[in-house]
């Protein structure tokens, strides 16, 4: 008899540095996961039209157009500049330790067998909570629904061996799905090969403050220029201190209660 | 856009980065998608919190006239609470699902078996006075004593709560949000006492507001000037005005409550003046909150260190 192994932890690497904002991948989610469109919305940000990550937007292409010192003329400020585009596929970090799925009082949040974070939509409630926990600003409310919906890794494809749809579709393999330890040392060979002062790693560290991503970037800028959080932090880490202090204001609470009331008589 | 100055002729100068950068401007998070329920619902549970309390103490030394309005007051604060929260779901029908679990991680959780323990007892309380002789002024006793021990965590949970967010203003205030929402509910539960009940009764509803404005003022003023950066939600714009409010309307409310130990009507004016600081408070704290999530400078910059 032989015992199932668990599954490995699976996830994302997108490597920006081959991305060329082709939008497959938003088309390919949207058109698997049964998205809703959310109307045309021209926002005079380059080719993007989508704006952020949202209830209705799983994968977002983000555009950067840079102008790069001139390189026919480094030090003329005033010399025509180079210019460079900078492409870059966002999506649900599934963290370690995911902030959204800690606080859901409802437990519609929920952590699959592949280490992958997913709401439930049959038990959310729509509170909110979850909202306003995400350090990157991820999942959201849709309106009209009432719930809250992000990206589920194509928990539906993948247990059945497939890759996800974004990963399916992407054409320069920026979007690279796998086991998440594997993902890693191949986004460490690219950045060495790549051999770019400016590209990093993002989200790769299992010692950051949301315990490593499950989805992962190869970037070509610091991160706020994505839009990313340079070093987000998931709020639950310090939800031990934060009891501690409310039980403390508690107690002085119902201290100043037992001296106004004592020692005086009606 | 990104070209490092260089001076004439001269070596590289690395001009210090007068903006951080962000993805046009656009901010980082998302804002809360709690509307005004929310801070509705901290200043009613903070209420009814204070007032359970009020109401234990008025039946354990004789004042009953208190210890009824209290018990009332809990009653009214903890049925509007559960209004304010059910309304603010993107489900209201699924309220029930919150119950499906008991998560320590999620404050939420934490709250809402809290307010349904601690509503159980308050409603308890309030409903013996209908008939406040014999066994069911021992019952309402009892379970009023339930309702106030559960009444400081009720109203300090919420400051967990809110602080367990990734909206900056909120997290960074993590200290100082439990002693603010303390102070704020003993001060409106005081303030009950002082609007309801006759003067003679008074004397402890007065030091309560004078104790609950003292905390609440003090850990306000920390989270306005301690944070850096991040205090600024709290001292500009909407949240600014919500909060300078509330600090005048909680010391008038204060001196009013020492002053007016004679005066009935002094003695109301000054509960309603608790009562409007308590809730300036708690919509100060979520504006500012909010605010920190709409500029993508208060996520950079405290991040870049």
């Amino acid at each position: 008899m032989t015992v199932e192994q668990p599954p490995r932890r699976m996830g994302f690497f997108t490597d920006t540095s081959v991305c060329i904002g082709c939008k497959a991948c938003e088309v390919a989610c949207k058109e698997w996961n049964a998205v809703p469109a959310d109307g045309l919305d021209l926002l005079g940000m380059s080719f993007d039209n989508t704006g952020q990550l949202d209830a209705n937007s799983w994968r977002h292409v983000a555009f950067i157009e840079q102008t790069l010192p001139s390189s026919a003329d480094p030090d003329d400020p005033h010399a025509p500049g180079d210019m460079r585009w900078l492409m870059m596929s966002d999506v649900c970090k599934h963290c370690t330790h995911a902030a959204c799925l800690d606080v859901c009082p409802t437990g519609s949040l929920m952590r699959t067998e592949f280490d992958t974070v997913i709401v439930q939509a049959d038990i959310c409630n729509g509170c909110g909570y979850c909202v306003s926990a995400c350090p990157y600003g991820v999942i959201a409310r849709r309106e009209g629904d009432g719930r809250v919906w992000k990206c589920t890794l194509c928990y539906d494809r993948i247990g059945d061996g497939l890759q996800p749809a974004c990963a399916t579709a992407c054409p320069t393999q920026s979007i690279q799905y796998g086991p998440l330890d594997e993902l890693r040392e191949r986004a460490q060979v690219r950045l060495e090969q790549l051999d770019r002062p400016e590209a990093r790693l993002y989200g790769h560290d299992p010692d950051d403050g949301v315990g490593g991503q499950g989805a992962f970037f190869l970037l070509l800028d610091e991160p706020e220029v994505y839009g990313l959080p340079p070093a987000p932090v998931a709020s639950t880490r310090d939800l031990p201190q934060m009891w501690k202090r409310a039980g403390l204001a508690a107690l002085t609470m119902a201290a100043a209660v037992a001296v106004s009331f004592l020692g005086r008589k009606p | 856009m990104n070209r490092p100055a260089r001076e004439h002729g001269g070596e590289d100068v690395q001009v210090p980065r007068a903006e951080f950068r962000s993805y046009y401007g656009r901010p980082i998070l998302k804002a809360p998608v709690w509307k005004h329920d929310v801070p509705a619902y901290l200043f009613t549970g903070g209420l009814a919190a204070g007032s359970a309390l009020l109401a234990a103490g008025a039946d354990l030394t004789g004042r009953p006239n208190t210890r009824r309005a209290a018990r009332l007051a809990a009653l009214g604060a903890l049925g509007a609470s559960t209004y304010f929260l059910i309304n603010d779901l993107g489900r209201p029908e699924r309220f029930h699902h919150m119950l499906r679990v008991a998560k320590p991680t999620s404050p939420m959780s934490v709250g809402t078996w809290l307010l349904s323990a601690f509503g159980g007892a308050a409603s308890l309380a309030a409903t013996t006075e209908a008939r406040h002789r014999g066994w069911t002024a021992r019952a309402g006793r009892a379970a009023g004593l339930g309702a106030a021990a559960l009444a400081p965590g009720l109203a300090t949970y919420t400051a967990v709560l809110v602080a367990d967010t990734a909206a900056p203003s909120w997290h960074a205030a993590r200290a100082d949000l439990p002693f603010a929402f303390a102070g704020s509910a003993l001060a409106s539960g005081a303030a009950v006492g002082l609007i309801a009940a006759p003067v003679r009764e008074g004397g402890p509803a007065r030091t309560l507001a004078v104790a609950g404005v003292a905390l609440e003022v003090a850990a306000t003023h920390r989270i306005e000037t301690g944070l850096g950066l991040l205090g600024e939600p709290y001292r500009t714009g909407k949240a600014g005005r919500l909060l300078r409010a509330a600090r005048a309307l909680n010391l008038a409310g204060a001196a009013g409550a020492v002053l007016g130990r004679r005066s009935r009507v002094l003695s109301a004016l000054s509960g309603a003046a608790l009562l409007a600081g308590s809730l300036a408070t708690r919509f100060g704290v979520f504006e500012a909150g909010v605010a920190s999530t709409k500029d993508p400078k208060y996520v950079v910059e405290p991040q870049r260190g």
